[in-house]
């Protein structure tokens, strides 16, 4: 732009030779590229450019190949020099070669030439290089001009990561050409136990192109270390679990929801009983990033499902320092550690989806997160026929969650398959009359929870010894309250086999679902 | 060189470690010829003044099939099954 101060640079040409700007002249300074039409057909321009005694002249080249070959086509005298690491170009915002920019002695910028347009160009010359004879009746009338190579995707993800006003700040690790980048990265302890994608610089800016959040905002400060989960250190690790960028947005939001103080994720990657996050996601941008929410949608496949559950976990191992031997004490682990994030098919029932239920609007897209210690495990009926004995199986099967004799406990989540949907709504169920029928069939006396010889597990015999008959018959159902049981449609139209997840330690003094509006 | 940009919260160096080296030597210790010319010499040289320093170590020899491939799986499982340290001779 005309009055601009244009940055300052210095660059070598092809024999060494030093060249600096700004300098005591006016000067003219050109990009070009060797395989860009328009660029060789002005470099006599440029030559003669470069004789004028009106101006300096500095026309530098994209790739040192190219101007070799410029060179040599051309039979060029003046220097080409060399931008082959495009920091110029890029300090330029260069879009298209040619580009031809005059400054004044003090750097500031007086006129500007893009593509090739012949009134333009001799103009320019008129007015700023009037000592040179060029015939323009040899030259077209017009030009398009070519892309600049700093606009090519991979390139430009990369001049922005080196360049003085990047977003990246974290600290950058250089792997000896001898070493594995990928036995580099088992060796710092960076994965789950699968390989990872190397975090480089340029994939962390394409990463960071998903959000518009500034990637130095703290996102969350993260348990056990309690460590600063910034934007740009969770899109560090989205990268490293494969997430696509459009992704990341999603996984901010879980981790948002997971370092609460009501999800409680110190005790949740703590606890020897081993709890996951199970991430449920709900509204429009299910389909936008391709999230699976039909076959095998708690399963392997779909890579939206399986890379934004591994973000987060891996961003509580890397950032948060939750691992296993360290604070992470799960007796037995669980596959749901690696990943486990899905989506509800809203669509394929008539009930208020999981975020509507828990106030959020349609159109939101939302993230809700649970802290589940087993799951999914299957619930099989295929002779059911009508709802109450389906959501009855429902009841059964979930009763068997941490012990058939845990009752009053807290939180499940049911997902249900689309046939077992059709059998409910035939008559007439919805989400809340499952839930009553749930805690109807699983509702027993106390004394049925007592202690005996078949399980240590239960009711101390001592203690039910003390109680009263009104105490021991009272009645109790499997989940504390309704509200314990969190329903969600997933899975293909064919079979019915609906699964739970069983809960840990729910309530203040456990975790507490949480769900955050995702960011889009 | 590969540039990664550091997942974690920064609080530890990043460094490939060696294994801690003990203050004492005690046990059994391997020397593995890599079967370059003239390494057993020095082997052999290196034995005998363990031998005469440390009479109560046990000394175990080993030779690698070729210098110009890594030992073998078995032959480094072996070394470290039985033995607490090595040493390995590197030949020129």
């Amino acid at each position: 732009m005309a009055g601009a101060i244009l940055p300052a640079f210095a660059l070598e040409d092809m024999i060494g030779g030093q060249h600096a700007f700004p300098e005591a002249n006016r000067t003219v300074i050109c990009f070009v590229k060797e395989d860009c039409p328009t660029c060789n057909l002005v470099m006599p321009l440029l030559e003669a450019a470069n004789s004028s005694t009106k101006a300096l002249t500095l026309t530098a080249g994209q790739t040192a190949e190219g101007n070799e070959t410029l060179i040599e086509r051309h039979g060029l005298t003046m220097p080409l020099l060399d931008d082959s690491t495009l920091k110029v170009s890029f300090a330029y915002d260069v879009e298209t070669v040619p580009l031809v920019v005059l400054a004044d002695a003090d750097g500031k910028e007086l006129d500007r030439l893009v593509g090739f347009d012949r009134k333009e160009w001799s103009g320019f010359f008129d007015k700023h290089l009037s000592d040179t004879q060029i015939d323009w009746d040899d030259y077209p009338e017009w030009r398009p001009g070519c892309g600049s190579l700093t606009q090519d995707p991979v390139i430009a993800d990369r001049l922005r990561a080196e360049a003085e006003n990047s977003p990246l700040r974290a600290r950058k690790i250089e792997i000896a050409p001898s070493d594995d980048v990928h036995e580099f990265m088992f060796d710092q302890g960076f994965t789950d136990g699968l390989p990872v994608v190397p975090p480089t610089p340029e994939r962390v800016m394409r990463m960071l192109a998903g959000t518009s959040r500034d990637s130095q905002e703290l996102v969350a400060t993260m348990p056990p270390n309690m460590a600063p989960a910034t934007v740009e250190k969770i899109a560090v690790n989205a990268v490293l679990a494969g997430c696509r960028p459009e992704y990341l947005p999603v996984v901010i939001a879980a981790i948002e929801a997971i370092c609460t103080d009501e999800f409680n994720c110190h005790g949740v990657f703590a606890t020897t009983m081993g709890a996951s996050p199970v991430m449920i996601i709900n509204g429009p941008i299910r389909e936008r990033i391709g999230l699976n929410v039909r076959m095998s949608a708690l399963g392997q496949g779909s890579r939206a499902n399986a890379t934004i559950g591994r973000a987060v976990r891996l961003a509580v191992r890397n950032i948060g320092g939750a691992e296993p031997g360290g604070t992470e004490r799960s007796t037995l682990g669980s596959p749901m550690k690696f990943t486990m994030c899905f989506g509800e098919w809203e669509e394929r029932s008539s009930w208020d989806p999981l975020h509507v239920e828990r106030g959020f609007d349609k159109n939101d897209s939302v993230v809700t997160v649970f802290a589940m210690s087993s799951g999914p495990t299957l619930i099989v009926d295929q002779n059911s026929r009508s709802a109450p004995q389906l959501a009855g199986s429902f009841g059964l099967s979930m009763e068997s969650a941490h012990h058939v004799r845990a009752h009053n406990g807290g939180d499940g989540i049911l997902v249900v398959c689309p046939e077992h949907v059709d059998t409910l709504e035939r008559d007439g169920y919805t989400k809340a009359d499952i839930r009553r029928r749930i805690q109807e069939v699983t509702t027993v006396p106390l004394k049925d929870l007592v202690a005996d010889d078949v399980s240590g597990a239960g009711i101390d015999p001592a203690r039910a010894a003390s109680m009263t008959d009104d105490m021991l018959n009272r009645p109790s159902p499997k989940f504390a309250s309704e509200d314990n049981i969190h329903i969600v449609v997933a899975g293909s139209d064919a079979g019915k086999f609906s699964a739970a997840f069983h809960g840990w330690a729910s309530g203040p003094m456990g975790s507490i679902p949480v769900s955050r509006k995702i960011d889009v | 060189m590969t540039t990664i940009l550091d997942p974690t919260d920064e609080r530890v160096p990043i460094e490939r470690s060696v294994t801690k080296r003990p203050t004492e030597i005690v046990g059994t210790l391997a020397l593995l010829d890599i079967a370059k010319p003239r390494g057993n010499v020095l082997l052999d040289q290196l034995e005998a003044k363990l031998h005469e320093k440390l009479p109560l170590i046990k000394i175990n020899r080993y030779t690698k099939p070729t210098f110009t491939k890594p030992a073998p799986g078995s032959l480094r499982q072996e070394i470290k099954a039985n033995n607490d340290f090595v040493v390995e001779a590197l030949a020129d």
